[in-house]
């Protein structure tokens, strides 16, 4: 983890939260818009520390509630929610393989806007809700889903052609170097 | 395995959501507004990749073609000038039969063209951002019409530079409507579905309306917020509720709210 990875986080979420304002495909096609910033979460809480984690969620909550009716802060608790106890735990999740990322996306995909609703509604606001969102929820599980493999390997090249790599250093020295002599006895 | 700094993150994430909770409804707009305004540049730059699009291809569109079009409008422009003369005429008949009866004489409509610049990101809500604000003279509650002269909603908030426009279908705009039948029955549309935002409910209508699919449906002008004859949709279905106490249809909106590029800004 670098500061680097941090900053790259920070400024996808940014690009997929207006994204999801601009680009309004997914809506068209299966009735609901797909969210990105639980899949990101997964991400940093999987490659990150728990700062970045919580700036994330704080950064990306705002965000989206700033360009949605959302009242200010309702999103923020159920990102952190969701990519908390994964970044604590991370050393027991297999990260490196696609199911888990997969499963991880759908897992915060489904929690998120669940979370963010009973916010919602327990704060007297009055969400859109009905038997249809029952669909949209399934689209948004399955499009977060799928969107966090991408976004790992998306990272993962990201690092690799931009990011600092350490260089290996050899364990050869050269002045301890044994030179063999048929003089030698 | 559970750090001090883990606490320390946890405590400072819940210190933050509970102190925007806390904040007082217009501190909590002015931050809305502040941290929306982070994406304006970004906004700018979409506008003006759409426009570059739009003028390249208005670039490689032949002459012939172009030519058509005005021909076109200017015959369009010449019919619609005989219709203002027939109902400029008409106008002043009506004001003149107001007088008479003693009420308000009618105002026209001023109208102000916006571009819709953002959708709500949230399922659970059907709003949507324009390109006027404050400095343009908007403010909360003005209608909203489709470029067919449909209503599509409201102002809901406004900032300097843009506007949050509350659609019609979400639980936060209600609309008195009146169906355009022998009774003049007049209902609450509100909320529509989750999935399809072509239909929304028209609920309170009185337990002996007289509703036929295809029925018109415009706004009443009760509320004091929309003028009365906007054409809204047209009545799908009803049925009786609450024992029969009320009477609940379903309207099917006029406007395509799935595709909204450019409304109007109704000003009374």
């Amino acid at each position: 983890m670098n500061v680097f990875n941090t900053i790259l986080v920070l400024a996808a979420a940014f690009l997929a939260v207006f994204g999801e304002t601009v680009f309004s495909a997914p809506r068209h096609l299966f009735g609901a818009q797909i969210d990105l910033l639980p899949a990101l979460m997964i991400y940093a809480a999987l490659n990150t520390n728990v700062v970045s984690v919580s700036i994330l969620a704080v950064a990306g909550g705002l965000w989206f509630d700033a360009l949605s009716a959302n009242p200010p802060g309702v999103t923020i608790l159920p990102l952190f929610a969701i990519s908390f106890p994964i970044c604590v735990q991370r050393e027991f999740i297999l990260r490196e393989l696609p199911f888990a990322q997969l499963f991880l996306g759908a897992l915060a995909s489904a929690v998120v806007p669940v979370l963010t609703i009973l916010i919602l509604l327990s704060d007297g606001n009055e969400p859109l809700i009905g038997w249809g969102s029952l669909w949209q929820w399934i689209v948004m599980t399955a499009g977060g889903a799928l969107a966090t493999p991408v976004i790992f390997a998306l990272f993962d090249w990201c690092n690799h052609a931009l990011g600092y790599q350490p260089l290996t250093e050899t364990s050869f020295r050269p002045d301890r170097e044994i030179h063999r002599d048929k003089n030698v006895k | 395995m559970f750090k001090r700094k883990n606490y320390f993150a946890l405590g400072a994430v819940v210190l933050v959501t509970l102190a925007i909770f806390s904040l007082p409804p217009l501190a909590a707009s002015r931050l809305k507004l502040v941290v929306g305004s982070l994406f304006l540049p970004l906004f700018g730059l979409a506008n003006a990749a759409q426009q570059a699009s739009v003028s390249a291809a208005d670039a490689i569109l032949p002459r012939r073609e172009l030519l058509k079009k005005v021909g076109s409008l200017e015959q369009e422009n010449q019919q619609l000038k005989i219709l203002q003369l027939q109902s400029s005429e008409i106008a002043r008949e009506n004001d003149q039969l107001r007088a008479q009866i003693g009420r308000q004489k009618q105002t026209p409509w001023k109208l102000k063209l916006a571009r819709v610049v953002l959708r709500d990101p949230a399922n659970w809500w059907r709003t949507a951002q324009i390109d006027l604000g404050s400095r343009n003279g908007l403010t909360a509650n003005l209608p909203i019409l489709s470029p067919e002269g449909f209503l599509i909603g409201r102002v809901s908030s406004v900032d300097q530079f843009k506007s949050q426009i509350i659609l019609i279908g979400d639980p936060n705009c209600r609309v008195s409507a009146r169906v355009e039948n022998p009774t003049h029955d007049i209902g609450v549309l509100g909320a529509g579905g989750p999935l399809d935002d072509s239909l929304v409910g028209l609920s309170y209508l009185s337990s002996g309306a007289n509703l036929k699919s295809g029925q018109s449906v415009v706004t009443s002008g009760e509320g004091g917020i929309f003028p009365a004859g906007i054409p809204i949709g047209q009545i799908v279905d009803a049925q009786q509720v609450d024992f029969g106490l009320y009477t609940e249809a379903r309207v099917k909106l006029d406007a395509n709210l799935g595709a909204l590029e450019e409304v109007w800004v109704l000003f009374p």
